[in-house]
C-alpha cells in the first residue's frame, strides 16, 4: 500500500549506494527482522488476514446466522429471539403465498430452456463465416450489459397498453392478440420470463460461441473430406465439445430462476402472481419485520442451489476447476 | 440450391433477432426526444418531430438527480475496486506461492462460498452491516462489493500461476521482503487479470440494485439503478423523461462496450467458467 512500483531502493541502504549511483547488487539481510524463520512462515497468514475474515464475516457468519434465526420468531429489532422450531419452514411450505413463489420460478426456469436453445442456435451459426459477424455478436450480446432497471423500465414502455407490441399486432392486423401483457395474471410470468430470455440469451450465446471457436478448426476439414454435412458437424462435433459450458448454464439456469428480482420487481412489483422468491423474501424481512421466515425462505433457497450443483458435479464430473 | 436456402434463412434469423434486440431500445430513444405532449399524442414507432430536443434530457439531470448518482457509482467503484484488486491479488499470492498449514481449509472455503448465491444471505448480512454501523452508508456497499468477489479471486489464482516463480526467487535474492514482490513483482504482472476485473466488476457494479435498495435509502446516496428506479414515482406517467434516464444510464455501458468488446467478450466468458 506504502511502496510505488518505482525501482528498488530503499531509504535504509540508499545512503550506502549514492556514490554508484544506479544498481549495485543487494546483500541479503539476514538475521534481525524479517528475515527469520517464523516471521517467514507467518506471511501467508498476514496476506490471507483480511480477505478470509471478510469471507467469514459476509459469507459464513450470515450463512449460519441464517440458519439459527430460521429457527426463530424474530423481527429484526427484538433483544429477544423465541425458538420455534421448524414453525417457519413449516410456514414457507404450507402458506400457499409462499408455495406460489416456487410456481412462479418455473415460468423462468423453463424460459431458460428457450433461451439456450436460442443461444445455441446462434452461437452455431455464427461460428462458421457470416458477414457482418462482428455486428450480430454486439447486437445480440448487447442487452446483457444494461441495467435491470433500464430493462424493466424499457419493456413496461415496450408492453404498456398501446406500446410497441401493440403497435406491432395492430400494424399486422392482429388487434385479437392484444393483452394486457403485465396486468393479466395469466400473461404476467410469460411477459416476464420473456423479458428475461431477452436480457440473458447474449451471455449464453457468447459464452457457446467462445466454447465452438476453441474447436480446432481442423477438426471440421477433415469431416469435410468425409463428406460430413452442417448438421453432422453440429451434433457430432459442435454438440459433444460444449457439453460441460450447457451444463454449467444448466446450473446458472436453476438458480436464476430462483433468485429473479429487479426485472418483475420494477415492472410490476410483484403484483399480478408474478411475486417471485426473492421479492416475497425482501418484502418479508424488511417490510413485514419477519426476519425468522425470511431466513427460512432463504436457507430454502440456499439449500436446492446447494443440492442441484452437487447434482450436476455428480453427473458431469469437470476438469476445469482446479484449484491447487 | 439448398446452401442458398440456408444462407438465406440465415441471415432472414439474423436480421429478426436484432430487430427484437434493437425495437425496445430504439422506441425508448425515440421517446426521449418528444415532448410530454407529442409522447401521448403519437404512436411508439413515430420518430420524435425534433431530434434536437434535450428537455427531457435536462430534467432528468437536474431533477432526477443523475449527476449525484454518477458521483455516487464512481466514487463506490473506485474504492470498492481497488479493495477487489488487492484481495484477490494477496489471496491468490497466499494460496499460490506459499505452502502452509490450513491452507486446503482456506481453498475449500472460498470454493464452499462460490455455491452461496449473494442473493439468499442478505437477510442474515443486513444485521451485520447493521451492526458494523453501515446502514445508510456507501462504505456498507464497498465492503460488500469487496468482501464476496470470489470470482475474482478465482480470476487472479489462474493468472498468478503463469508469473514465473524465478521472478519471486531472483527479488528475494537481492533482498527484496514479501511485501515488497507482492507490490513489485507480482501485481504488475498480473496486469492482464486486473483489467479483466476491472471490466467486468465495473459492469457488475453499475448495474447492481438490490444492494444499494437495502442499503442506501438516502436520496443523496443513491448510485444509478435506485436513481432510475425512482423515476417510476414523480414521473410515473411522464414517459419521455423516464426514456431520458434510461438512455443516459445506457450510453456509459454502450461506450465502453464499442471499446473494449474484445476485453468484455473474454472477461464474461473466463469469469463466467469460473
Amino acid at each position: 500500500m506504502t511502496t510505488a512500483p518505482s525501482g528498488l531502493s530503499d531509504p535504509t541502504t540508499a545512503a550506502a549506494q549514492q556514490s554508484d549511483a544506479a544498481r549495485t547488487p543487494r546483500q541479503p539481510r539476514g538475521g534481525a527482522g524479517r528475515g527469520t524463520a517464523w516471521y517467514r512462515r507467518l506471511t501467508p497468514y498476514y496476506f490471507l488476514l483480511i480477505p478470509v475474515g471478510l469471507l467469514l464475516l459476509l459469507t459464513f457468519v450470515p450463512v449460519l446466522n441464517m440458519f439459527w434465526y430460521s429457527a426463530t420468531d424474530w423481527d429484526g429489532l427484538d433483544k429477544t429471539k423465541n425458538v420455534v422450531g421448524l414453525d417457519n419452514y413449516v410456514e414457507v411450505f404450507t402458506d400457499p403465498d409462499n408455495v406460489r413463489v416456487f410456481y412462479v420460478s418455473l415460468y423462468y426456469f423453463a424460459a431458460s430452456f428457450l433461451q439456450m436453445a436460442i443461444a445455441l442456435y446462434f452461437a452455431t451459426i455464427l461460428s462458421f463465416r457470416t458477414r457482418f459477424r462482428n455486428m450480430w455478436k454486439g447486437i445480440l450480446f448487447f442487452p446483457y450489459l444494461i441495467n435491470g432497471v433500464a430493462i424493466g423500465l424499457i419493456f413496461l414502455n415496450f408492453l404498456k397498453p398501446g406500446g410497441g407490441i401493440d403497435t406491432i399486432l395492430m400494424a399486422a392486423g392482429l388487434e385479437s392478440l392484444i393483452q394486457q401483457w403485465t396486468g393479466d395474471p395469466d400473461i404476467a410470468n410469460f411477459s416476464l420470463a420473456g423479458v428475461s430470455v431477452w436480457r440473458y440469451m447474449g451471455l449464453n450465446f457468447v459464452m457457446f460461441l467462445g466454447a465452438i471457436q476453441s474447436i480446432n478448426p481442423e477438426i471440421y476439414e477433415a469431416s469435410d473430406l468425409d463428406g460430413a454435412n452442417r448438421w453432422h458437424q453440429f451434433r457430432y462435433i459442435i454438440l459433444p465439445s460444449i457439453r460441460p459450458i450447457i451444463g454449467l448454464s444448466l446450473i446458472l439456469a436453476i438458480s436464476g430462476a430462483l433468485s429473479v428480482f429487479e426485472v418483475p420487481f420494477v415492472m410490476t412489483g410483484g403484483a399480478n402472481g408474478t411475486e417471485t422468491f426473492v421479492i416475497r423474501t425482501v418484502w418479508m424481512a424488511f417490510n413485514r419485520n419477519l426476519v425468522g421466515l425470511a431466513s427460512a425462505m432463504a436457507v430454502v433457497l440456499l439449500l436446492i442451489v446447494l443440492l442441484v450443483t452437487w447434482i450436476q458435479r455428480k453427473l458431469i464430473p469437470e476438469e476445469e476447476v482446479d484449484l491447487t | 440450391m439448398i446452401r442458398t436456402a440456408t444462407t438465406t434463412a440465415k441471415y432472414v434469423s439474423l436480421v429478426v433477432a436484432s430487430i427484437v434486440m434493437l425495437l425496445p431500445l430504439g422506441l425508448i430513444l425515440f421517446g426521449s426526444f418528444k415532448t410530454s405532449q407529442e409522447f401521448l399524442s403519437t404512436g411508439p414507432m413515430t420518430l420524435p418531430a425534433d431530434w434536437g430536443n434535450i428537455e427531457n434530457y435536462v430534467t432528468a439531470f437536474t431533477r432526477g438527480n443523475m449527476l449525484a448518482a454518477f458521483g455516487n457509482t464512481v466514487f463506490i467503484f473506485a474504492m470498492a475496486i481497488v479493495g477487489t484488486i488487492l484481495i484477490g491479488a494477496a489471496t491468490a499470492y497466499a494460496l499460490d506461492r506459499f505452502r502452509f498449514a490450513g491452507r486446503t481449509t482456506v481453498l475449500a472455503l472460498f470454493l464452499l462460498a462460490t455455491l452461496v448465491p449473494g442473493v439468499t444471505t442478505q437477510v442474515a448480512t443486513f444485521q451485520i452491516i447493521n451492526g458494523l454501523g453501515l446502514y445508510d452508508s456507501r462504505f456498507a456497499l464497498i465492503l460488500i462489493f469487496m468482501g464476496t468477489d470470489i470470482i475474482s479471486i478465482y480470476i487472479f489464482l489462474q493468472f498468478i500461476r503463469a508469473i514465473p516463480k524465478s521472478l519471486d526467487e531472483a527479488a528475494k535474492i537481492e533482498g527484496a521482503g514479501h511485501l515488497r514482490i507482492f507490490f513489485q513483482i507480482i501485481l504488475p504482472n498480473l496486469k492482464p487479470a486486473i483489467a479483466t476485473v476491472v471490466i467486468i466488476k465495473g459492469i457488475a457494479i453499475y448495474n447492481e440494485f438490490y444492494l444499494p435498495f437495502l442499503y442506501l435509502p438516502s436520496k443523496e446516496l443513491r448510485p444509478i439503478s435506485t436513481t432510475l428506479f425512482d423515476f417510476k414515482g414523480p414521473y410515473g406517467s411522464q414517459w419521455e423523461i423516464i426514456s431520458a434516464g434510461v438512455v443516459i444510464t445506457i450510453i456509459p455501458i454502450l461506450v465502453l462496450f464499442l471499446f473494449l468488446q474484445r476485453y468484455i467478450y473474454n472477461g464474461f466468458t473466463s469469469g463466467a467458467t469460473k
